[in-house]
């Protein structure tokens, strides 16, 4: 497809000769040498004639053009160009024309392709004579005429051959011939004559001659072609530059700057050629803006001519001259320029392998020709642009067609689609224009459109008469008749939805086939214009596109009408009267459709019509009443709905009804408790999520993500294993997106079996917020689910197949229930106390005489009053009546009845009752027995437990029959003992006293009275005498009371007393007195009386009056036997000698704290005669370690049994670890110790393995009051030593 | 002479527009078509670009769809949320600053938008503020 350019040369021999012309086609547009650059693929070239002027040699010049022709292009030359514009390498190729005056232009000739850009001289005179007479004379004649023209490119060649100057003699130097002409000719310019010897040998002198001749030739060539070539690019430029003025024609530019554009084209510098239509698209295009903008040139109004022609691009010549010459005759339309204009553009880009650019700038030039006709105001015949576009967009394509293969051009889909739809849209205006979609086919006036649209397409091409598929033909053929142009108009329809979907343009793909869908429905095929309208609604619902998904709709509802799919045309409707993007009319309309289809009886057996109910009503809210949504078996539930009509009128609705699913759950409590937790709000509303606001259609069928905080707590102690975040709806969030089943069929809409419903009959839905109540009956316990909502109208069935969140509401049964507690915290032995009796009644109804039977145990009497009365009320907590109590007992059965209740009430009554301290205290278990752990934290912590004892606990078993059931019921009360006591025993000498110390351990003030100690075992010879003078007493909370007796006896008591103590009380502020029991505490007494006194007395060394610090000072202990032998004293130690007893007794000295120092022996064994007054003296040394008062040391006495085998090692062990203790603890505390004791104790110390082979006396302690300490807690002043005393004077 | 911006969108990244504004309104099905349809045109951008080096994408997409009638441009942020503009072709001195300025405000007032902290993200715009920058926008060039 390359143009045809034809070279003509002529030359001449010894004659002028310049340079050619260019033909193209049968117009001569002329060039005059043709330059080739790269490896574009040569231009044929042809040679017409060899012109020859003269007589010269003829043959000369035909002898090496042959040679010039094949070796100009051989060699490339760098192309330098001007305005910074990169030089370029080009391989100069040349035309030879015969020298002609005429064909020298003239000044101001613009023609750029007919130039002669080089002339040439060529000679092969070598005689002085012949040159003188003939040749310079020539060569003159040719300056001058050059001169006239002021051309200074010229070169004059000098043949030279050996053979010529061999049949001469007389023949001069070739130099000089040369040099002649150099002087005579060129001036200065001795490069402009070269000399070519022996052109036609093969000799290395002809090639080097030829290699610098052609060097020469295209040096100058190219200098010439720079040099005319910038002149003429500044001539245009000047021309551009005056197209302000007037008369200035757009034509006559635009000749001369594609005159440019054919010189780059020819040097195949498409580029640049491309450029210089570039520009001048650029230019008519500002002049058109211009033009909108009210400024207009007046050669633009030549382009307004009406358009009369529309028969498209033509892209398959490369020059259309027709339209040119329109051009050059200022005749051209608009159309016309821009066809030309983009017909050139066209082709310069399928040289630079550009096709994609080539569509892309169709386009861009369709939809502007389009604007630039409505801008100018071109009138425009109806049709003439649609078939001129459509023309235009199959000529574009099946050119880039031509130049690509399949390949490309799938991969290239992006640039082409939008021509195909372009040409599809056009096609199908014209359709419609020419009446062609329509069920009927096209009447008259259609047809004369139709004739008037082909009338101006003219005839077809020459170039495309002969292809079987031309723009042209299709559209004719197209237009023909109905069914052609069904063809067609499918053919590019599917054609561009399949390129749009291979590049992945659903969108686009999907409203082209809107557009078929159109097309079906005009020709009356729903079914398949319904494929198209599922598929874009698809789409358009997946983005939500309000606004497209409602019109979409709307052509659906139309289609599925046609189709008579009653089901999917009633969704559709409902969905169409509550789309508030439609008119009231409309919504209307859809509204009135439904209640008419509705009516109609149905055909089959089963004609419900199920339809979602998402296009119906809005679920805005539910409330229970009551509002935990717990009711009993038997109870009434009311269920408020709050719903949203979204139609436009107000719809009587058959039934609504609310499907319920039943959970019979075994486990209650728990499943109440999760239910509870998770969705039931404190008012019992339930809020359905709506959608956001403003936003009437869900971006895409997802739910939203629920969310649920998890603590996982082990069961034993409740603590925290693990925490969480759970998805309740993950069944839904995950499920598979079906992909194929359309969104508005109700395929998932299936009614479940309801055997349980909430149901309302007969109600009109108002458009709006509307309010249902549902009551209910509960029947079977259980959890109820609310999972539908279905609505009938006629035969319409709305459901809403899952109703979200979960609702639940819950049944239950519960059995009658006795619970008896205590008004306070804790119940107190001893005194009287109310206990609360709470009955649910559950499902027992309590009839007239049913009874509570009481079994209770003597100390527990029920205190019954004439004032108990019982309550009733319901489980909500209302009171609803008050009945007074009777209460009969008879022995250990006492009998309540009680009064009339329904089921799921509450009776509630109060009882006294009293638990009678019991005559001996249980032991409490955190007796105080020291641990034999000796460790001091643990005994530390044993004594601050001592300091607050506990109440001890009795517990109390009450056995109640009730009318419900067979069986009896067990209840256990704990009553605390409000007191504890311990007793201690003082010494006087022989004197006894008895201490007993009461605490109150409870949280309430007593009153004492009466306080006794009463002997349990009979001694008759003892008596008590109490030292108590108040009668009674207040005791306040925590608070310890002390009474005091003292012994007397009139005979030596036994050796063990057994009494008890009691006090009565009355709990603060007071009660009735008398009917309640003592408090008593038994104790025991052993070993009692005084055997020995024991008295220390210090006193100050001999001659001092004082103690002094420092000195050492007399001890003297005395023990005195104060009674005769007793049965306490008949034990091993006991010698009897002549009558006379003795027993042995071990004293120690101790001074625990240090401010003695006892010198020498610190304990001995004594033998003590037993019998009365009698007195063992001992003496020892004691100093004194600090000044002051100091306590006497602690005299300590023991009895010193001898040592007795013992049948249970055991236990012998046991006496000697304890004996062994008493010498470790002295060890470690006396610093001195005595002698005696201090061997013995190193025997100890040596290894206790040792005690069970040795025979070891043991140490018994008295028990206490036996021994009296006469000097316990007596004090002694110690003067500080005289030094000390100085030494503090210094000191001060 | 006419209105030139015929249409403005705001669509988020899920392509559901959250803001869309025609003038006049009787056109109003065809230009929801249109911008919703050149939602093709700026995925093959955005994806395009996106096999290149995303730091250094262009937020103006330019020109995405002309056709006979009106030219589409398009703004995308780099949170996917696009700005259209419809413009119509028959005004051909409206130059591409200008296109350019108004994605410059427009994705400033959607901003403000967003920092409404009663406003939601992904809730329809309906604020007064925003609807008259836009209404502004398309008197103006008139």
């Amino acid at each position: 497809m390359e143009p045809q350019f034809r070279n003509y040369s002529s030359q001449q021999a010894s004659g002028p000769l310049h340079v050619l012309q260019l033909e193209n086609g049968t117009r001569t547009i002329g060039v005059i040498h043709r330059l080739q650059a790269g490896k574009q693929p040569s231009i044929s070239a042809q040679k017409k004639t060899n012109r020859r002027s003269g007589a010269g040699d003829q043959a000369l010049f035909s002898s090496v053009y042959s040679i010039l022709m094949q070796q100009l292009p051989r060699e490339p030359m760098e192309w330098r160009r001007s305005y910074g514009r990169p030089p370029k390498m080009i391989h100069l190729e040349a035309n030879f024309v015969q020298f002609k005056e005429e064909l020298i232009p003239k000044e101001g000739n613009r023609a750029l392709l007919t130039f002669p850009f080089l002339h040439i001289f060529w000679t092969d005179c070598c005689d002085t004579e012949v040159y003188k007479a003939t040749a310079k004379d020539e060569i003159t004649k040719w300056q001058n005429i050059l001169k006239a023209y002021s051309s200074s490119d010229w070169l004059i060649v000098v043949v030279e051959s050996d053979a010529k100057k061999k049949n001469k003699t007389n023949i001069l130097p070739r130099t000089s011939i040369v040099d002649k002409i150099r002087n005579d000719f060129c001036n200065k310019q001795s490069d402009r004559c070269v000399v070519l010897t022996d052109p036609l040998k093969d000799s290395s002198r002809t090639q080097e001659s030829w290699n610098a001749f052609f060097s020469k030739l295209r040096t100058l060539l190219l200098m010439s072609f720079t040099k005319n070539l910038g002149k003429f690019e500044d001539e245009m430029r000047t021309m551009r530059e005056k197209r302000t003025e007037a008369g200035w024609s757009f034509c006559e530019y635009f000749m001369v700057q594609e005159e440019l554009a054919f010189v780059f084209e020819m040097l195949q510098q498409f580029e640049d050629a491309l450029v210089q239509y570039d520009e001048l698209d650029a230019l008519f295009t500002q002049y058109v803006v211009n033009y909108g903008a009210g400024d207009g040139a007046n050669w633009l109004t030549l382009f307004c001519q009406p358009v009369r022609s529309w028969n498209g691009l033509v892209l398959r010549k490369p020059i259309d001259m027709e339209k040119r010459e329109l051009i050059q005759k200022n005749k051209a339309t608009l159309l016309d320029l821009r066809s030309y204009l983009f017909s050139r553009q066209c082709t310069l880009l399928v040289f630079l392998q550009r096709p994609w650019e080539v569509a892309q700038r169709a386009l861009e030039l369709l939809h502007n020709c389009v604007q630039e006709l409505k801008l100018l105001e071109v009138s425009v015949p109806v049709g003439a642009l649609d078939c001129w576009v459509f023309l235009s967009c199959l000529e574009v394509l099946q050119r880039i067609e031509g130049c690509c293969d399949q390949a490309q051009l799938e991969n290239n889909y992006c640039h082409t689609v939008g021509l195909w739809s372009y040409a599809t849209e056009k096609l199908k205006s014209l359709g419609y224009l020419c009446g062609l979609i329509s069920e009927k086919g096209p009447n008259s006036e259609d047809l004369n459109r139709t004739v008037d649209v082909l009338a101006g397409l003219g005839e077809e091409r020459p170039e495309t008469a002969n292809s079987p598929q031309s723009p042209y033909k299709t559209l004719n053929e197209a237009l023909s008749s109905v069914e052609a142009f069904e063809k067609h108009y499918l053919d590019l329809s599917h054609a561009a939805i399949e390129m749009y979907k291979s590049i992945g343009q659903i969108r686009s793909a999907q409203l082209l086939g809107k557009d078929l869908a159109d097309f079906y429905m005009r020709k009356g095929e729903p079914q398949i214009a319904e494929t198209y309208l599922q598929e874009a609604l698809k789409t358009y619902q997946a983005e939500g596109w309000p606004l497209l998904i409602s019109h979409t709709r709307k052509q659906l509802a139309e289609c599925q009408k046609r189709l008579q799919q009653t089901q999917n045309y009633l969704q559709t409707s409902s969905l169409l009267a509550g789309d508030d993007k439609l008119t009231e009319t409309e919504r209307i309309h859809f509204c009135r459709e439904i209640v008419k289809l509705a009516k109609q009886p149905g055909s089959g057996q089963d004609d419900r019509l199920l339809l979602g109910m998402e296009g119906f009503v809005q679920l805005k809210s539910l409330c229970f009443n009551p509002v935990c949504a717990m009711v009993h078996v038997g109870g009434v539930l009311d269920v408020e709905l709050t719903v949203h009509s979204l139609m436009p009128l107000p719809v009587h609705l058959d039934q609504l009804s609310v499907h319920l699913h039943l959970t019979v759950s075994k486990d209650t409590s728990k499943r109440s408790a999760e239910f509870g937790g998770r969705n039931r709000n404190a008012n019992g509303i339930f809020l359905f999520p709506s959608e956001p606001t403003g936003h009437p259609f869900p971006r895409n069928k997802q739910p939203f993500i629920e969310l649920y905080e998890l603590y996982d707590r082990s069961p034993s102690d409740s603590s925290l294993n693990s925490s969480g975040i759970i998805c309740k709806n993950m069944h839904l969030l995950l499920r598979r997106q079906e992909s194929n089943t359309s969104l508005e069929r109700s395929s998932s809409l299936a009614v479940e079996d309801a055997a349980y419903a909430l149901r309302i009959s007969d109600i009109l839905l108002q458009p709006g917020i509307n309010t249902i109540h549902f009551k209910t009956e509960a029947k079977e316990a259980g959890t109820y689910t609310l999972r539908q909502l279905c609505a009938s109208v006629g035969r319409v069935q709305f459901t809403l197949p899952h109703i979200y969140p979960i609702i639940q509401y819950e049944v239950y049964s519960q059995e009658p229930q006795l619970k008896v507690e205590p008004m306070t915290d804790s119940l107190l032995a001893g005194i009287s106390q109310p206990v609360k009796f709470t009955i649910q009644t559950g499902h027992y109804t309590v009839k007239t005489g049913d009874a509570l039977q009481l079994s209770i145990t003597d100390t527990l009497p029920i205190l019954h009053s004439a004032s108990s009365t019982a309550t009733v009320s319901t489980n909500g907590g209302d009171k609803i009546s008050e009945a007074p109590l009777a209460i009969q007992s008879s022995g250990k059965i006492t009998s309540i009845t009680l009064p009339q209740a329904a089921d799921y009430h509450q009776i509630e009554f109060e009882l006294h009752v009293i638990c009678h301290m019991p005559s001996t205290l249980p032991t409490a278990p955190d007796s105080e027995r020291p641990s034999t752990d000796l460790k001091a934290i643990r005994k530390a912590h044993e004594k601050t437990k001592l300091d607050i004892p506990c109440m001890t606990s009795i517990e109390q078993k009450i056995s109640i029959d009730c009318p419900w059931s067979i069986y009896s019921t067990l209840i256990s009360l704990t009553f605390n003992i409000p007191f504890n006591a311990k007793h201690l025993l003082l010494s006087s000498g022989r004197r006894k006293y008895l201490q007993v110390c009461v605490r109150n351990l409870s949280d309430i003030d007593f009153l004492l009275f009466d306080p006794q100690l009463v002997k349990v075992s009979n001694s008759s010879e003892l008596s008590f005498v109490s030292m108590n003078s108040l009668k009674q007493q207040h005791m306040y909370s925590k608070q310890v009371t002390f009474f005091l007796w003292e012994f007397k006896w009139s005979q030596e008591p036994r050796a063990s007393v057994h009494c008890q103590f009691s006090v009565d009380f009355t709990p603060l502020p007071g009660q009735e007195l008398g009917s309640m029991k003592p408090f008593t505490y038994e104790l025991k007494l052993d070993n009692f009386c005084t055997l020995y006194d024991v008295k220390a007395e210090i006193f100050p060394p001999l001659g001092a009056e004082m103690c002094k610090m420092g000195t050492l000072c007399n001890l003297e202990v005395s023990i005195v036997r104060l009674s005769d032998i007793t049965e306490v004293d008949k034990d091993e130690a006991l010698v009897e000698c002549d009558g006379y007893c003795t027993t042995k007794l071990m004293y120690e000295v101790v001074d625990n704290s240090s401010n003695w120092a006892v010198c020498g022996k610190s304990s001995g064994v004594i033998s003590m005669p037993v019998s009365a007054r009698a007195t063992h003296k001992v003496h020892m040394e004691v100093m004194p370690l600090f000044a002051g008062f100091l306590p006497f040391p602690d005299v300590r006495l023991f009895k010193y049994l001898p040592f007795q085998p013992s049948p249970s090692g055991q236990m012998d062990t046991d006496s000697w670890i304890e004996n062994d203790s008493l010498s470790l603890d002295r060890n470690l505390d006396d610093q001195v110790e005595s002698s005696s004791l201090r061997s013995r104790g190193s025997t100890h110390s040596s290894g206790s393995s040792e005690h069970k082979g040795v025979p070891m006396p043991r140490l018994l302690p008295f028990s206490t009051g036996q021994v009296f300490n006469t000097s316990a807690s007596m004090q002694i002043l110690v003067i500080p030593s005289q030094d000390d005393h100085m030494l503090e004077i210094n000191v001060t | 002479m006419g209105k030139i911006v015929l249409c403005v969108a705001v669509i988020t990244k899920e392509n559901y527009p959250l803001y869309i504004k025609t003038v006049p309104m009787e056109n109003e099905l065809k230009f929801h078509c249109t911008v919703h349809t050149s939602l093709d045109v700026v995925e093959e951008k955005i994806s395009a670009v996106g096999k290149a080096l995303v730091d250094q994408r262009e937020l103006y997409l330019g020109l995405l769809y002309p056709s006979e009638d009106y030219k589409v441009y398009g703004f995308v942020t780099n949170t996917k949320v696009k700005f259209v503009i419809v413009v119509d072709s028959s005004n051909i001195t409206l130059r591409d600053n200008e296109i350019r300025s108004m994605f410059r405000k427009l994705p400033n007032s959607y901003t403000d938008v967003l920092c409404n902290p009663f406003y939601n993200p992904g809730e329809l715009i309906q604020s007064k503020v925003f609807g008259n920058m836009i209404l502004g926008m398309m008197v103006q060039v008139c």
